[in-house]
């Protein structure tokens, strides 16, 4: 056995003089100079496996980006339904089957375009969508059974899953053959981007009841996209970004099959969605364990016998945090890293950010240049030659195991406290990601951690960049819009399928028919969000800070 | 002493807020538990209250400072709205600074409006720190007549 202490007292330390620097990563996590065998404790087949075979610690598909790369999907979504329509077709027109959608504020909050709480905010960060109607405008003359659609949708996704299969039925496209994922996961959003509109046990009712709904009726549809993304940018580690996302997707394993579904039926739709962030070695590990992680609990926890059940596929966000105002341009060079971190941690589909996402929206230069670096990456460099080209790595695999450790602290700290809802609801898990986020900037404030033209090499004058600026007219253009539906529609059958989803909610019935019955007979989206705020009441979260 | 101005023997009272439908609270929390390293009497007004909410608030715990937060490209409504309210209840006083995501130009037109700072990410804690303390002192003599 080669010794590393004997190393040290004779090599090293006379070299550095006795003077020993601790580093620590984002996880908090020690890290040594050197990392060697015997630091690694690996059994080939239990810990990593070949790739397509568990526990997929080195990739979910036998061939990986040899058979095909990953997806390059870049999110998008902006004003009027119109103006959506219009960007989507000419995506279609380029070759992309694929389509990301983004909702505005208002929309994620429950709320119609001529909400007092709206003002400002139609069509600001994403496409407003107050009915049906609109939801009409954005698929015209895009066939449902063609494409595939990736709505970032939350609280209101039972509204908006109901919106798609309205408009797929007149298409002629039944629901079975709808295709497309709605994020809809409700856990994160307590933990982190906070856009709720009831309390959990609500929000988790509604998604049970969109998971059997599904299960039974939409063979295609994800119904849930258990995502990391926005609690790490809300200032979490790695390692409590991994945690607390696969602590959700637990959870709503768990609820599947409280709720009778077999799990083997409906775990194979579950998906996942990471942040890639600077610390490069971080974060391939955090994507391997969180993979080795999911596979061993499904199986062995949960009890899955088909292996898609125990496949932790992913996509990934480059971190949105790690842009800077100053000197925006470096940004380029931060997200083409990130990007090389989710490709080594073999990612399933990649957004690149644009460098100048911390002034503005992007612009569409800026846009193209984040597309071009996944570019670059997929053809210029040899990324995509060679499966999981870090495994075996003494400190990727020593940092793998350690992340693994380090999550199961914090399933156990949840579990102590009764499980996610709980943890969520006591305000541990938010208070857990803002120490994290305050103990971050102090070490940024410090200078101990360093952002290049923040606190190190930063510069008195700026160069300034071009932002994408913009005129809206959203805001007036979708107010008219439900004047005029709320003018034709039948205003006796809106009240009676508004009861009728008043009744499912108090009760203990699947509430999904109930609500595609409410938008078919064009129940604009704040009426229907408002039946669940009159029977469940709103949510407030416990003191943070 | 920290978190007071010269030596008027005071604590800068600052309520921090995002006053819009926006959840994204990294930013405000951290600088809530700044100002208040650094000596201040924080309020923090909690999830999505209204503009007019904010201004209450800030007239009933009567705030030097209200600072408003926001990544969802609504600064241009919902920061002089607070503002607005701010005047209707009579608080001409209560100075307002924000940040965000702020495009330049908008920097500009805030600013114009009396909403200073507008600070983007990664503007380090201690320049926002400074700049509360003096809209706190300009608050101060504007209360005292001095200016």
């Amino acid at each position: 056995m080669p010794d590393e202490k004997r190393w040290r007292r004779e090599t090293l330390d006379p070299w550095i003089k006795g003077k020993r620097e601790e580093r620590i990563n984002s996880s908090d996590i020690k890290l040594k100079e050197i990392y060697g065998p015997w630091d690694v404790n690996i059994n080939y087949d239990e810990d990593l496996g070949f790739p397509g075979e568990y526990p997929f610690t080195r990739g979910i598909y036998p061939d990986m980006y040899r058979g095909r790369l990953w997806t390059m999907r870049m999110f998008s979504g902006f004003g009027t339904p119109e103006d959506t329509n219009k960007r989507l077709k000419l995506l279609l027109s380029h070759g992309e089957t694929g389509l990301s959608i983004a909702f505005d504020m208002p929309t994620l909050y429950g709320y119609n375009a001529d909400s007092e709480r709206a003002h400002g905010e139609v069509g600001k960060c994403g496409v407003n969508v107050s009915s049906l109607r609109d939801m009409e405008i954005i698929f015209r003359d895009i066939p449902l059974d063609k494409v595939s659609t990736s709505m970032t949708i939350n609280a209101p996704a039972n509204i908006l899953t109901a919106m798609y299969i309205i408009v797929g039925e007149k298409q002629g496209v039944p629901m079975e053959k709808l295709s497309g994922t709605v994020q809809a996961d409700i856990l994160k959003e307590y933990i982190a981007q906070k856009e709720w509109l009831y309390p959990p046990e609500a929000h988790m009712r509604i998604i049970r009841d969109m998971m059997v709904f599904s299960t039974k009726n939409m063979p295609k549809w994800n119904y849930i996209s258990i995502s990391g993304y926005h609690i790490r940018e809300a200032g979490a580690s790695a390692v409590q970004e991994m945690a607390f996302t696969l602590a959700d997707g637990f959870q709503y394993v768990k609820l599947g099959m409280e709720n009778g579904l077999d799990v083997d039926s409906f775990a194979p739709r579950l998906s996942f969605f990471f942040n890639s962030s600077i610390n490069f070695f971080e974060e391939i590990a955090k994507f391997r364990a969180a993979r080795r992680i999911w596979a061993r609990e499904m199986k062995e926890t949960y009890g899955a016998k088909n292996p898609r059940s125990m496949m932790l596929r992913f996509h990934t966000q480059t971190s949105g945090y790690t842009l800077t105002w100053q000197q925006p341009l470096n940004n380029i060079v931060r997200t083409a890293v990130e990007a090389m971190a989710a490709i080594i941690g073999g990612t399933q589909s990649l957004h690149t950010n644009s460098y100048d996402e911390a002034w503005a929206l992007p612009s569409e230069q800026a846009v193209e240049v984040a597309l071009r670096t996944q570019q670059i990456l997929a053809y210029e460099t040899g990324i995509a030659d060679v499966i999981d080209p870090l495994g075996g790595s003494y400190y990727i695999e020593y940092l793998t195991d350690k992340m693994e450790e380090e999550a199961y602290k914090y399933f156990r700290t949840i579990d102590s406290m009764g499980g996610v809802v709980n943890a969520i609801k006591n305000g541990y898990i938010q208070r857990e990601i803002a120490a994290t986020s305050y103990a971050h900037q102090r070490r940024i404030e410090s200078g101990e951690v360093k952002v290049v033209g923040v606190n190190a090499f930063a510069k008195e004058n700026e160069s300034p960049i071009n932002v994408l600026k913009i005129d809206y007219t959203a805001e007036e253009n979708q107010i008219r819009r439900i004047r005029e539906i709320k003018a034709i529609r039948d205003e006796e059958k809106v009240r009676k399928s508004l009861d009728k989803l008043r009744n499912a909610y108090q009760s203990d019935e699947n509430s999904m028919i109930a609500v595609i019955e409410a938008v078919r007979n064009y129940a604009t989206l704040e009426e229907i969000a408002n039946v669940g705020r009159e029977v469940f009441g709103g949510w407030k979260e416990p003191m943070i800070i | 002493m920290e978190g007071t101005y010269d030596n008027m023997n005071r604590r800068i009272r600052v309520l921090v807020a995002k006053p819009a439908l926006d959840g994204h609270d990294r930013g405000v929390l951290m600088l809530a538990k700044a100002l208040r390293d650094a000596g201040m009497e924080v309020l923090y007004a909690g999830l999505l209250p209204t503009p007019e909410m904010v201004a209450k608030i800030a007239v009933d715990e009567d705030v030097d400072v209200v600072a408003l937060s926001l990544h969802n490209s609504a600064h241009m409504t919902a920061f002089p709205e607070v503002k607005k309210w701010l005047e209707k209840l009579g608080a001409k006083d209560i100075q307002i600074v924000g940040g965000g995501i702020i495009p330049p130009e908008d920097r500009e037109k805030l600013e114009a409006m009396g909403i200073t700072g507008n600070y983007g990410p990664g503007t380090p804690l201690n320049v926002i720190i400074d700049h509360i303390k003096k809209a706190a002192k300009k608050k101060w003599e504007m209360e005292s007549g001095s200016v």
